[in-house]
């Protein structure tokens, strides 16, 4: 039997087809099969969140899941959140503007969760920010630039929607 | 002439890459015929090795090669690790050997390296290696481990104590006959690592049509990889090239030149082709050096004021089963105890332990931690018996201002005696008690206590000796675009490097930073460098790029002045332009570079050399010295032991900033290191020293709930060590963090007079001190 399939994924719009093997996880397909290289791996066992991803449209982690699972599947990675390229959306310009990052390794998990999730919850308080992105873990900042950039994000896509 | 910028609070130039995901990680590397590398590493902390069989990995899909130590050139097979930083006091400085075929001394020991044309293949195959293990019985914790009872590190060796030495200085004897009160306790801080988000990675690149091999690192410290591999290989310095691209996260352990840094370069060569290995977390667990586990048995004695007389004890490290950067971490702990006190009298005995575990080398805060996790402790207790407020025991021994420079009678880990160079600690305890509200916290933990809550305060002080040497060099170049690029040997791991060398550079050419890029970690860039650890980069390339910036915008103004037929002191530089004063008269930057390129047969104008560029090379006299003071507030439920950060305020004082905002985020994100180390992060070993928490569902970093909001006042004590004025800013976040958050905690818990001596502390410990208290 064989142990490969072909999958057909949307990624930021376009449309990967692939022969993987089914043990492809998903992150490593999005990596080095789709070379969209802005989705990161930082433990391969669910804990980190910097793999997260937007999988029809709600959060995912991509190192959890097979990359045959998300065949004829949509996702949004970081690399699709911008809305061009000489724009940054305003949640990852909340971000340059509160020292929201550092290295940079975990911020696209971050951006991922924190888009579904002002999505859901447009007005959050600060401890609901940080509950969100509980799940989400960042060495560099303390998360203290983070959370402040996730309430600047919100009042910024309040004012602007 | 723009806004200026050093010390402005921009936000930086590396985040829309960042946020976009257009940053270039090491495992973003696609190379063409690239192989993937998996490690075979020792499930056993301590094992002898009586066979190794390949035959199943050899022919297993996708293998393209299987090395174990007797398949590397002949002259790699029993080569260690070079000694990074040899020291008379170390007497068994083991290292490790690029793979080992005879005894594993520690857990994740790697064994044998299978190289196939995916990880998931070399991985599969890494299964199938055999190897005959004899199980050893391990040393596990350090302080057993020096019984001559204990099971050895190294079989051979005669004992496991990998060095011993004292420092110290004044009459002990005196201080503690004289003394009104002594205490005497001991404290124990726990093992503990950096865990980078981004693991350690390695991408090498052999080309044979010029010999030169290429090799990205996950480092800080590229040029150190490069002097490693040129001894260790014995290759032409400028036939290695080693880039640090972006580095997610460092954190010190991504400082220390590792094995799998000497064995992807040697199999990419063998090979001819490019090989990739990306350390995955469990690896991550097992084979990335940690730091901090030490045992500190120390005696203080002070007057009837609370005045120190002296300290004396012993401290106990655990150096893990290899010594690769000797006794940097303990010769730090035991010359950072005294701090920022008056301590007329000090003497500390230190030995350090050989253990069946992956090898200790600094991770953020350096050996520091520890020592003022000591000291601040002890400082406590003896304010508590005078029955004084522990603030006011450490005012009245705070080193005073007008007695800066303050030579402490020690050597510090650069060989140069510790003088402090400048600092106000009086202002920094002082700022912090503001900004912290220690003085009403009596009224708000009464309060609270009627409520049925249990709130506590606690203080630490802390000295940090930053921007160590030997140097770091920058090269400032400004292009015939105009645009200046500057070129700098350490790597970035988030420090934000980009925009601070930036901002020391533009005001020198009146621009904004957006018109400056930053090359740094490239060993191909510029001829030297060290690395960015020992938060040592605002000093020492900061400085660099500060002179070579100065000396760029003295020959623009030289040739701009030929140019414009004007006197050079006539000449000013704004907006990019070098033009006379008070008149029209102006001239670019890029013409100016151009012009500077020369023209075929003519002269350069004003007889200067060709290229509108300079590079300079700063190296320290001796270490900048920071401090700070961080004053938490803590709520506890005395039930679950369950621990609660109501308000963390910090003083910092790293001299002059270049961007506070960057600096802010610095401290905060060295803080919620520091609660770890508190509250949270625990590397379980069994008692043959076998690790039991290797994933991070097992070993708790701080999530956000965990992390607490960080005030942060900055006290600015402008160093005479360098021409910035700056001192290092990455570590001393950390540094203060549990000494305070565990006086907190005892504080909450007061009423059931609760003592706390090591870090850090589970909830579960807690609650069961509480309930041992309650029994009583």
């Amino acid at each position: 039997m064989s142990d490969r399939r072909n999958i057909s994924v949307t990624i930021n719009g376009e449309t990967f087809e692939r022969e993987v093997e089914t043990r492809l996880h998903l992150a490593d397909f999005i990596r080095h099969e789709c070379l969209l290289t802005g989705t990161h791996v930082g433990c391969e066992h669910g804990v980190c969140g910097a793999c997260t991803i937007l999988l029809n449209g709600q959060t995912a982690r991509s190192c959890l899941m097979l990359a045959v699972q998300a065949d004829g599947q949509e996702i949004k990675t970081v690399e699709g959140i911008a809305p061009n390229k000489e724009e940054l959306h305003p949640l990852q310009q909340a971000f340059q503007d509160n020292h929201g990052l550092q290295c940079g390794f975990c911020t696209p998990g971050m951006l991922t969760t924190l888009l579904e999730f002002l999505e859901d919850n447009p007005d959050p308080t600060e401890r609901e920010v940080r509950e969100a992105i509980s799940g989400n873990l960042c060495r560099c900042t303390g998360y203290q630039g983070i959370v402040a950039a996730a309430l600047d994000a919100a009042k910024r896509l309040q004012a602007g929607s | 002439m723009g806004a200026k910028m050093f010390g402005a609070r921009v936000p930086r130039l590396e985040d829309p890459r960042l946020l976009t995901g257009y940053g270039s990680y090491t495992d973003d590397f696609h190379l063409l015929d690239m192989l993937e590398a998996a490690f075979v590493r020792s499930p056993h902390s301590h094992a002898k090795i009586n066979g190794i069989d390949v035959t199943a990995a050899v022919a297993h899909k996708g293998v393209v090669a299987v090395y174990t130590a007797s398949d590397l050139p002949e002259d790699l097979r029993y080569t260690t690790v070079p000694f990074q930083v040899p020291n008379p006091a170390i007497s068994q400085p083991f290292q490790q050997r690029l793979l080992e075929d005879r005894e594993v001394c520690f857990s994740g020991e790697p064994i044998a390296l299978i190289v196939a044309d995916t990880r998931y293949n070399a991985e599969d195959a890494a299964m199938l290696v055999e190897v005959d293990y004899e199980i050893l019985p391990g040393a596990s914790d350090c302080k057993s481990s020096l019984d001559d009872a204990a099971p050895l590190c190294h079989a051979d060796a005669p004992n496991n104590e990998g060095a011993k030495y004292t420092v110290g200085y004044g009459d002990l004897d005196a201080a503690f006959a004289n003394a009104h009160l002594t205490h005497r306790e001991e404290y124990w801080i726990h093992r503990g690592g950096g865990f980078a988000i981004e693991n350690r990675a390695v991408v090498a690149k052999y080309e044979e049509l010029d010999d030169v091999l290429t090799i990205w690192s996950a480092t800080q410290s590229p040029f150190l990889v490069k002097q490693n591999i040129v001894d260790m290989l014995g290759w032409e310095s400028d036939k290695v090239r080693v880039i640090a691209p972006d580095v997610g996260g460092g954190f010190g352990p991504k400082t220390v030149y590792y094995v799998e840094e000497a064995l992807i370069p040697v199999i990419a060569k063998d090979l001819g082709r490019p090989v990739k290995w990306v350390e995955d977390r469990r690896e991550n667990f097992l084979a990335t050096n940690m730091e901090r586990d030490q045992y500190w048995d120390m005696e203080i004695a002070v007057d009837v004021d609370g005045k120190l007389l002296g300290v004396r004890g012993s401290m106990i490290h655990d150096t893990g089963a290899y010594m690769p950067w000797g006794i940097i971490s303990p010769y730090i702990s035991a010359t950072t105890f005294p701090g920022p006190y008056i301590l007329p009298a000090y003497q500390l005995e230190t030995r350090v332990a050989l253990t069946n575990k992956v090898a200790v080398t600094p991770v953020r805060g350096a050996g520091r931690p520890q020592a003022v996790f000591a000291m601040e402790r002890l400082m406590d207790r003896v304010a508590d018996k005078l029955n004084l407020d522990r603030a006011e025991i450490r005012r009245r021994n705070l080193i005073p201002t007008e007695d800066m420079p303050y030579a402490l009678g020690l050597i510090f880990r650069d060989g140069k005696p510790m003088t402090y160079d400048s600092g106000d600690y009086p202002k920094c305890q002082a700022e912090a008690m503001r900004l912290g509200d220690y003085d009403g916290f009596k009224i708000r933990q009464k309060a609270a206590r009627a409520k049925g809550h249990h709130i506590g305060i606690g203080i630490a002080n802390y000295v940090e000796g930053t921007g160590l040497g030997p140097f770091e060099g920058a090269t400032v170049r400004i292009q015939p675009s105009g645009r200046i690029c500057i070129y700098t040997g350490g790597g970035d791991s988030g420090q934000g490097h980009w925009t601070t060398l930036a901002q020391v550079c533009a005001d020198k050419f009146g621009v904004g930073i957006e018109h400056i890029d930053v090359q740094k970690g490239d060993t191909g860039k510029i001829a030297s460098g060290v690395g960015t650890f020992a938060s040592r980069i605002a000093v020492n390339a900061g400085s660099s790029v500060h002179l070579a910036s100065t000396e760029v915008r003295e020959k623009a103004i030289k040739v701009a002045a030929h140019m414009l037929e004007a006197a050079e002191e006539d000449m000013d530089i704004e907006n990019g332009r070098v033009g006379v004063k008070g008149s029209d008269l102006s001239v670019p930057l890029s013409e100016i570079a151009r012009a500077v390129q020369g023209m075929p047969g003519f002269s350069l104008p004003g007889g200067v050399e060709p290229g509108l560029e300079a590079t300079h090379y700063f190296s320290p006299s001796q270490s900048s010295y920071c401090n700070g003071t961080a004053v938490v507030e803590v709520e506890v439920d005395p039930e679950t032991g369950q621990v609660e950060i109501l308000k963390y305020s910090m003083a910092h004082d790293s001299g002059t900033l270049i961007n506070p905002f960057v600096v802010d985020g610095q401290v905060q994100g060295a803080v919620a290191q520091g609660v770890g180390n508190s509250l949270l992060e625990w590397m379980v070993y069994d008692d043959n020293a076998n690790p039991v928490s290797a994933t991070f569902a097992e070993y708790l970093l701080p999530s956000a709930p965990e992390a607490p909001n960080v005030d942060v006042v900055h006290v600015e004590s402008p160093t005479p060590i360098n021409p910035l004025g700056v001192k290092g800013a990455g570590e001393g976040g950390t540094i203060p963090a549990a000494a305070a958050i565990i006086a907190a905690i005892e504080d909450a818990l007061s009423p059931w007079d609760v003592e706390i001596s090591c870090a850090p502390v589970t909830p579960s410990m807690i609650a069961e001190k509480v309930w041992a208290k309650a029994c009583d």
